[in-house]
């Protein structure tokens, strides 16, 4: 009690100080949105050996990775690689997570989204979509590694609107973008586009257990371009959300040739019904998925025709509001989940697009809200409010559900895309804190020249007006973000030896060697402090060398890298982790291999050399260090 | 002096009596938890071990602290290499072997005592036990000395040799280490105690004996 006393004081006259410089402009860092800084800076801080309350997840854009961050200190962590290959944790560059890659090597990861039980984060894995190369990936929060990525994803093109989980983590949706003529590799001329080109949503099955991924369901759509969803919740927790563009089916310039008509679709998908079709047989074989057709089956698929050119749906934590803003617009439109319900029963429509049934808009909305300029998204908070993001106005809006009131404003620096709520897209929102992904920083932070950051802002929603707490600054790019209690998650730190079940692994220096079968050399390695035993080993060039690398250490931290020079390998072997190098040596001489990532005071003397024999038979050998010491 | 080995052998001939064949019992009943909870504990801390590397010995094992994050055991012998300590391995200790065996002949003994009801079996009882009790500790002090002074001579790093610490605390390098016996060993010190109350207890009888 009394540091904090101390700490309070030590704040107040610091901040005292930084008041005064407060009315030099330059001491701040330019202009934008303001914050009270006291206040501020006592919600943020956490001292020394403190932990954060909160984990924030935000994906990388087109870096492919996932960036976490702690919350309300805004500090970057780490970073999990997904789409790319990342030499500080040697992801890419072992045998399975080169396989994982399938040769690519960038994606751009979009939405993250972490697993659901009752529609609440369980803290089991964080789902994250490829918008280039149409693939899913699939962390697990355990270890936060990379565990699987499903795709390219067939039939699916530009996956955009997607990871968005349904209740109980029974699907994560998936579609299209950029539809295209289907299966893949189907060529059609692009003036035909209206008609054969075409898009789907799809539902990507997710093993309960295991959280395996597995091609669930498809549903063929029409030519529009499938932007951002959500899935239900309680009472629409049977349904898939999805926002799109361009129902005009234009091509060429879309900013001109998609945006003639006033109203785009929400599409909604009842994916109970679509697994019952898949169940009866009622699907068609495309490109070795089962694709639903909504001409064929009825009641899978219905449109809401929402506000021009939307890119988020979000669904209210009670899961009775469908929001979609309208970005072209200053509404966002909400639509009443019963009405729709109503609508579908009474054939209440409008109209149809490819069979599709199009509902009648003024039977299903509720309210059309003026929260200003250039709406994207929405998040919501535990008290029945929800957070809208204004791209074009650079502000968030606070407005409440059901009476519809703007209740509050704030100006963020500056165009904001995405906005993440403190669980703030599940059932039970904990209407702390906010964070606006904001997609220019325009000299908000030290100039770091003309590439430049995007901008994260730290809002507390926990008061009736929202207050800016802190700037952070991200490398390209975050899109979404999800904000979960740290306290879900229980990451181990070792891999337990007994956990270790790898065929190869071994665990005692003495069981390192060299086995020769024909071409291909195999080499038992132990990464320990400090030594990467065998300490030396030879082949000949044009030999395929298989090298196990077991860390053997059981402490926390322990890391051991495996850096093979001029050959372009760098692996990391976590606490009682075995990794499993594969290369042909085809290049002669004698190159030295050693420990990069730094754990010990012999560090630097944790190193060995592979010698590749230009020529001649010899078989593999191994030479130990007190061997080699003893011999010379 | 003919009168004083009289004395001293009407001594061991005395019976035990019931309060003390209790309090014999009881001896022999503390000391099953010896089985159960460490004899000596060692925790070692440093900056980058706040919470200290902890080990603990037991009659017939070596445990170190395990969280999920680290297996203090492990951690310990893959420090101690490098200054050439030979790692702390339960086969290397043959005290594990013969320690439980000898409480459980102890606990037998007090046992036959109990039944017997004699002050010479109570007494070869006390006099075993803490030639046992006081063996043990030097074996644990030589045990301590061995890997402290016999490092590897091709080292990493070159220590003076030493001992560490068996009882309070020392610094060792970046590890200020403490020494203390574990709960099981207070269980073994209350034994002997519990003997010498038996047998002051059945002093009475003895006098009562001379009386006549």
């Amino acid at each position: 009690m009394k540091t904090k006393l101390t700490l309070l004081a030590l704040l107040t006259a610091l901040t005292a100080i930084i008041m005064g410089c407060g009315d030099d402009k330059k001491g701040r860092g330019g202009a934008g949105a303001r914050s009270d800084v006291q206040e501020a800076a006592l919600k943020t801080y956490v001292a020394p050996g403190d932990l954060d309350k909160y984990y924030l997840f935000k994906s990388g854009g087109h870096s492919g990775q996932v960036y976490v961050y702690g919350v309300p200190s805004m500090r970057h962590i780490s970073t999990i690689p997904v789409y790319t290959p990342y030499p500080a944790t040697g992801y890419g560059f072992d045998k399975e997570s080169k396989e994982m890659l399938g040769g690519y090597t960038w994606g751009d990861a979009h939405h993250p989204s972490i697993s659901e039980t009752n529609g609440n984060y369980d803290g089991r894995w964080l789902f994250i979509s490829d918008n280039a190369n149409n693939r899913m990936a699939r962390i697990d929060l355990r270890d936060f590694k990379t565990k699987q990525i499903l795709g390219p994803l067939p039939n699916v093109s530009g996956n955009h609107c997607s990871s968005f989980v349904t209740e109980n983590t029974e699907y994560v949706l998936a579609g299209s973008r950029f539809s295209i003529p289907l299966p893949k590799g189907t060529y059609e001329n692009i003036q035909d586009y209206a008609t054969k080109f075409k898009g789907v949503v799809a539902g990507i099955a997710v093993d309960p257990k295991s959280g395996e991924m597995s091609l669930g369901w498809q549903v063929l759509m029409p030519p529009f371009n499938y932007d951002l969803g959500d899935a239900g919740k309680g009472p629409s927790k049977d349904w898939g959300f999805w926002t799109c563009y361009n129902s005009e089916r234009a091509i060429g310039k879309l900013e001109v040739t998609s945006t003639q008509k006033d109203r785009d679709y929400v599409a909604a998908v009842n994916w109970v019904a679509a697994e019952k079709a898949i169940k009866d047989g009622k699907f068609k074989m495309i490109g070795g998925v089962k694709v639903i057709d909504p001409k064929d089956v009825e009641g899978v698929v219905y449109l809401l025709p929402a506000a021009k050119s939307p890119h988020g749906v979000d669904i209210s934590p009670d899961g009775k509001y469908i929001v979609a803003s309208g970005k072209l617009q200053s509404i966002t439109t909400v639509f009443n989940f019963e009405k729709m319900l109503t609508a579908i029963q009474n054939k209440n429509f409008t109209g149809n697009e490819d069979g599709i049934p199009v509902l009648n808009y003024d039977a299903i909305k509720d309210a059309e809200v003026n929260v200003g300029l250039g709406p994207l998204h929405t998040q919501f908070d535990d008290k029945g409010n929800a957070y809208t993001s204004l791209f074009v106005e650079s502000a968030v809006a606070k407005w409440k559900l059901g009476t519809w009131e703007i209740l509050d404003k704030i100006p963020v620096s500056y165009n904001i895309g995405h906005l993440t709520a403190s669980e703030g897209d599940t059932k039970n929102p904990t209407g702390e804190f906010l964070v606006a992904l904001n997609k220019l920083s325009h000299g908000r932070h030290l100039s770091v020249g003309p590439s430049q950051p995007e901008a994260s802002q730290l809002i507390d929603i926990g008061g009736e007006k929202m207050n800016l707490l802190y700037d952070a600054f991200t490398e390209p790019e975050p899109h979404y973000a999800q904000m979960i209690k740290a306290d879900k998650l229980k990451a181990i730190e070792v891999y337990p030896k007994e956990e270790n079940k790898h065929p190869k692994a071994i665990w005692d220096v003495k069981d390192a060697k060299v086995v020769r079968t024909g071409k291909h050399v195999e080499v038992y390695m132990i990464a320990v402090r400090s030594t990467l035993e065998p300490t030396s080993f030879e082949v000949n060039k044009g030999d395929k060398v298989t090298i196990y690398l077991t860390n053997i250490e059981q402490t926390t931290d322990e890391l051991h890298g495996f850096g093979l020079n001029e050959y372009n390998i760098n692996v990391v072997a976590d606490p009682g982790e075995t990794k499993v190098i594969e290369f042909v040596a085809d290049k002669a001489g004698v190159y030295p291999y050693y420990c990069t990532n730094f754990c010990s005071a012999l560090h630097q003397e944790m190193q060995g050399y592979m010698l590749v024999k230009g020529s001649g038979g010899v078989s593999a050998t191994r030479t130990n260090g007190n061997k080699l010491m003893a011999g010379q | 002096m003919q009168n004083l080995i009289k004395k001293t052998s009407s001594f061991f001939e005395t019976p035990i009596n019931l309060r003390g064949r209790i309090l014999v019992l009881v001896g022999a009943l503390v000391l099953l938890p010896t089985f159960f909870v460490p004899l000596w504990n060692m925790t070692l801390y440093s900056n980058q071990f706040p919470d200290g590397l902890i080990l603990k010995i037991y009659s017939y094992k070596l445990e170190g602290g395990k969280t999920p994050n680290r297996d203090d055991l492990r951690e310990i012998n893959s420090l101690n290499h490098y200054i050439g300590m030979r790692p702390l391995q339960e086969e290397d200790f043959t005290e594990f072997k013969w320690i439980p065996f000898v409480i459980g002949g102890v606990m037998l003994l007090a046992l036959r005592v109990v039944v017997l009801g004699k002050m010479s079996k109570l007494v070869d009882l006390f006099v075993l036990f803490t030639y046992f009790g006081l063996f043990s500790l030097w074996s644990f002090y030589h045990k301590l000395y061995l890997y402290g002074h016999e490092l590897d001579p091709t080292a990493a790093v070159k220590v003076p040799p030493f001992t560490p610490p068996m009882f309070g605390h020392n610094t060792m390098a970046n590890f200020e280490v403490y020494s203390f016996p574990g709960v099981g060993s207070y269980f073994m010190a209350v034994m002997p105690l519990l003997l010498l109350a038996a047998m002051w207890f059945s002093r009475k009888e003895w006098l009562k004996e001379r009386k006549p």
